[in-house]
């Protein structure tokens, strides 16, 4: 079991990172542009990768820590297609 | 476990935390997009970078094995944040036709200013040399 000082800043972070992903989550919603709510995605999975970290240490686990890489790779993939079909309308071309 | 250890670790999630949420906080509260950029792109990755480092420590500290993941997980995110803001802040500056943003609350009014030597940015002359199928969005 991990000591006291361990698990208060495991719970400072874990909320604080659920606040973070509250706060993106409404700047996605909000916008007001279509840039806007591209980087709220991205800001989106970057924080729900650190909750998935935290979570990790929390229950001393590392079987999430692959979905966290996943998530990275497929989020950056993701902003370079959304902002490549606002710049030329196409992604594949 | 080691308490040196232990407060090391516990000082870094307290860091990771913080950053994530000042990050965030920024994209939510900043004016404009072009402002809003700086908080995730610079804080966030700060604060995912903190907490993968305490979670490095911790694994080993606790006699679990170490693994790569983290390591990964911190070279892709450092790779990648500049290239995504680059893309965002480019496919912004497209859809608003050289205006810096169209929000009125903004307090930044004038568009780009031009090139010292005459001309236009590299960016605009690569869009108008080879007009693009733009998507049939309204325009923001």
């Amino acid at each position: 079991m991990t000591g006291s000082i361990l698990s208060w800043s495991l719970a400072f972070a874990l909320a604080c990172v659920s606040l973070a992903i509250l706060l993106s989550l409404f700047r996605l919603m909000r916008g007001p542009t279509s840039a806007d709510r591209i980087l709220a995605v991205d800001t989106l999975t970057i924080n729900v990768i650190a909750l998935i970290v935290v979570f990790g240490v929390a229950e001393a686990t590392t079987t999430y820590f692959e979905s966290a890489l996943l998530l990275a790779m497929v989020a950056f993939v993701a902003t370079v297609a959304y902002c490549k079909f606002l710049l030329r309308g196409d992604i594949v071309e | 476990m080691n308490p040196a250890v232990e407060i090391v670790i516990a000082a870094l999630l307290v860091l990771g935390g913080a950053f994530s949420l000042v990050g965030s906080w920024g994209l939510a509260r900043l004016p404009s997009l072009m402002t809003r950029l700086h908080g995730p792109t610079k804080a966030t990755t700060l604060g995912v970078g903190a907490c993968l480092i305490a979670s490095m420590i911790y694994f080993p500290a606790s006699g679990q094995a170490w693994s790569a993941h983290e390591l990964l997980i911190t070279i892709f995110l450092l790779l990648t944040a500049p290239i995504s803001a680059n893309m965002i802040a480019k496919a912004h500056l497209h859809r608003q036709g050289h205006r810096i943003d169209a929000n009125p609350t903004d307090h930044i009014v004038s568009g780009l200013p031009a090139p010292p030597d005459g001309g236009d940015w590299a960016t605009f002359q690569g869009a108008a040399a080879e007009p693009a199928k733009l998507p049939n969005l309204p325009r923001d």
